[in-house]
């Protein structure tokens, strides 16, 4: 499912809003979580999972082709672990 | 960095504020969106937002793991679970913001 796919499905379950305003539900749902995580927030969807922001410290890679050392600067990563219940509903057999 | 956490409750109020409609529509369409994009990967699709990142589903065979505490053999069985990759689009944000990169 693609991002327009899933607007085009939250359409369909609600005729009575605009093509527009549906579009704008969804990106605007993408983007505070985009903010939050810019901020360092967590962000936290019970029962479906919590995105939160990890550091990576600096360190020394190696170009694994010519095997030179190369430093790494340290950087901030997004994080995304599954909710309790999505884990349950991917399991249920 | 005095770390918050947003919920349900922020997305929905940015949602009111952005499309106007009612608080309780709002948070009723937060609530689908989820709702939607969680059917979709219980049926083993994979969820692609553009600038965002995707979900995929990966089936895990079983193993042999280890009880931490005790020592004692335990086998984790085969499962289904859910990977989060991050688009660059959002990688560069956080790392602008936070890094400063």
């Amino acid at each position: 499912m693609t991002k327009s796919e899933l607007i085009a499905r939250l359409a369909e379950l609600n005729p009575h809003l605009y093509q527009r305003d549906v579009e704008r539900i969804v990106s605007t749902i993408f983007d505070e979580i985009t903010n939050a995580l810019a901020r360092g927030d967590r962000v936290e969807l019970r029962g479906f999972g919590a995105f939160s922001v990890k550091k990576r410290d600096a360190r020394v890679g190696r170009n694994p082709r010519t095997g030179d050392a190369v430093k790494v600067d340290s950087k901030h990563i997004p994080f995304f672990k599954t909710g309790k219940q999505l884990r349950e509903r991917l399991n249920a057999d | 960095m005095t770390e918050k956490t947003v919920t349900r409750a922020q997305l929905s109020e940015a949602v009111y504020q952005e499309v106007g409609l009612s608080r309780n529509e709002s948070a009723d369409l937060v609530e689908t969106v989820l709702n939607e994009v969680a059917d979709a990967l219980e049926r083993g699709e994979m969820v692609k937002i553009s600038s965002f990142g995707s979900f995929s589903v990966r089936q895990k065979g079983r193993r042999i793991g280890r009880n931490p505490k005790t020592g004692e053999e335990v086998p984790i069985l085969p499962r289904r679970v859910l990977v989060f990759r991050p688009s660059h689009v959002l990688k560069g944000r956080i790392n602008e913001d936070l890094t400063g990169n």
